[in-house]
């Protein structure tokens, strides 16, 4: 049998790390996908701590877990709050249309 | 059974303070009516910031620790702290006549200030990896709401939306960050790392440094240096320009300083593996502010590249900070970086109080070319710009040639010739870009003037800051010694 250790933990967060990163940057689509993407690297960096902190035997790394976890919750609403104004305003949220200024 | 007293609250007295008072402010204006609850909010706010500056004044006696270590007062934080409060209220006096005429004059705007200078006090006085991340993030979800305030306009939500997106990118990698620091080393809090790391002779593991390289990609977007640089332009452009006036000093002056904390303390013996990168970081913003502000037609953008730049050259004394050898000429580093961080917030807030008096018929004006013939319309306006434009270039004796010649004398006596060699060119080729305005008010034909008159607020923010910036030279003693206090606080020896 395969015995799963901490370095198992760590690729699997460093996995879905990368892929909420690349899903900010190459996604072309839509806001939502964004948000997502960011609730997908908050969560990586939850399994992490998690993950740390039992190897550790130490609690600090999940009330850290714990207080990411309630940052994370007011983050959501405040950029799904954003995105509401933004779709009143410009009657879509599709990502190529976020470009009203340049330069 | 670790010991669970009861904390020593008094070293946390003024960001408890501005805790209950916002949450007091709340309530005033959700139970009395609009325009009075706008109005109490407004005054009381800055009322309150100032009873904050004071109980920082008050609480400041060394070095003290609180709260299981986790939140620390030493005369470095003090002195961070006041430069944010005072940005703070001076962005709060700023906006009235802007919100007004927008009809965005709201309570809430000020109650949100409020709650982004408790995150900023709280990120600076963290000595801990978990209290940096809440502060950090409460400054930062406050700043999110107030970019998109003006709930009418496409342009104030898309820079909220593409703030918001970009600050959570580098929350992202910050905590990434944070959690390879945590696990290789087992610890969160900035004592016991820095002495870990100054204990250990093999140096620090890999998974931190990996670790520190992220937290510093974190830090290096909230200050928007280059290669993070890429939501300011934006960002600017788009928020109301009291917004962006409070953008460009208070978040960037308080991040400096948690920047400053977090590489001097707890990483302050891997700074081989870090200088380098703030080496590189701050020529890549001085060269990227001096020349991606030539072409910039509208001024909340040129700002933000001037601010780019800007932050280039302060971290030139984070730079010399890592160079190990000699103490005093780290300490130097610091106190040069602080000097010019507390001059550039004064210019900053004179310049976007400059901005907001380009009113023409009751409409905001962003053009460059809107300042044409100002000194004219109106000579005085146009002569406290052209102060603040000189001192950003830095032609002696103003101010803000005297920032710079301090971070660059302190980069050559760290032996960093390329930084300052690298720092004075791009200063020069910068100096184009704020001539130009000058140029503009003073010798481009006048087209219709400004809305006059100005009010008692922004007349007296002007006058100050002018003052400021012409008279430093003669009277730098309290600036100075308040700077040399606080980076002797952070360095040992």
């Amino acid at each position: 049998m395969l015995e799963i250790g901490l370095a198992h933990y760590l690729t699997l967060a460093a996995i879905l790390f990368t892929l909420g990163v690349f899903g900010i940057f190459l996604n072309r689509k839509n806001v939502i996908i964004i948000l997502m993407s960011i609730e997908l690297i908050l969560l990586a960096i939850n399994i992490n701590l998690v993950s740390f902190s039992s190897h550790l035997g130490d609690l600090v790394g999940q009330v850290f877990a714990l207080l990411v976890l309630t940052v994370a919750a007011g983050e959501a609403a405040i950029g799904l709050a954003i995105l509401v104004v933004y779709f009143r305003n410009r009657g879509s949220i599709a990502v190529e249309d976020i470009r009203m200024m340049k330069g | 059974m670790p010991e669970t007293a009861f904390p020593n609250l008094i070293p946390a007295l003024p960001e408890i303070f501005l805790a209950v008072a916002a949450m007091l402010l709340l309530m005033i204006g959700v139970f009395s009516r609009e325009e009075l609850a706008a109005r109490t909010a407004g005054y009381g706010s800055v009322i309150v910031l100032i009873v904050a500056i004071v109980f920082v004044g008050l609480v400041a006696e060394g070095r003290v620790l609180t709260f299981g270590g986790a939140f620390v007062t030493d005369p470095f934080a003090v002195f961070v702290k006041v430069m944010t409060l005072i940005a703070a209220a001076a962005a709060i006096l700023m906006s009235r006549s802007y919100l007004e005429d927008h009809k965005i004059n709201r309570f809430e705007f000020p109650v949100l200030v409020l709650l982004a200078a408790l995150g900023m006090l709280m990120m600076v006085s963290a000595n801990d990896l978990i209290a940096l991340y809440l502060g950090l993030e409460l400054q930062s979800l406050a700043l999110y709401v107030i970019a998109s305030f003006q709930r009418d306009s496409t342009r104030s939500a898309e820079a909220g939306l593409k703030y918001f997106v970009l600050g959570a990118v580098a929350s992202g990698l910050l905590l990434y960050g944070m959690t390879l620091v945590y696990g290789f080393s087992g610890t969160t809090n900035f004592d016991v790392l820095e002495k870990l790391f100054a204990d250990s002779n093999a140096g620090a593991p890999v998974g931190v440094i990996v670790g520190v390289v992220f937290i510093i990609a974190g830090l290096a977007f909230k200050i928007s240096a280059v290669p993070f640089h890429m939501w300011t332009p934006d960002v600017y452009e788009g928020a109301p320009t009291p917004v962006t006036a409070l953008l460009a000093v208070a978040p960037k002056i308080a991040a400096m300083g948690l920047f400053i904390r977090v590489m001097t303390g707890p990483f302050g013996d891997l700074s081989g593996q870090w200088q380098q990168i703030i080496i590189f970081i701050s020529i890549a913003s001085m060269v990227l502010g001096a020349f991606a502000a030539i072409n910039q037609k509208n001024i909340k953008r040129l700002m933000a590249y001037s601010s780019i730049g800007h932050m280039g050259y302060a971290l030139i004394g984070l730079a010399v900070a890592g160079q190990t050898g000699s103490p005093a000429v780290q300490s130097d580093g610091l106190h040069g970086m602080l000097v010019y961080l507390a001059i550039y917030m004064v210019m900053n807030l004179g310049t976007f109080a400059c901005i907001l008096l380009m009113k023409k018929d009751g409409r905001m004006m962003e053009d460059i070319n809107d300042l044409a013939g100002l000194s004219k319309t109106n000579p005085a306006l146009a002569a406290v710009l052209t102060i603040f434009m000189f001192s950003m270039a830095g032609i002696p004796p103003l101010a803000g040639f005297l920032g710079k010649l301090y971070v660059f004398q302190s980069a050559i006596q760290a032996e960093l010739f390329g930084l300052a060699i690298i720092g004075v060119l791009a200063s020069v080729v910068g100096a184009f870009y704020y001539l130009r305005i000058v140029k503009v008010m003073y010798f481009d034909q006048p087209e219709d003037g400004l809305d006059g008159p100005i009010s008692f607020e922004m007349k007296s923010i002007l006058g100050v800051m002018g003052v400021v910036i012409l008279l430093f030279i003669f009277l730098p003693g309290p600036l100075l010694s308040g700077a040399e206090a606080a980076s002797a606080a952070l360095l040992p020896g």
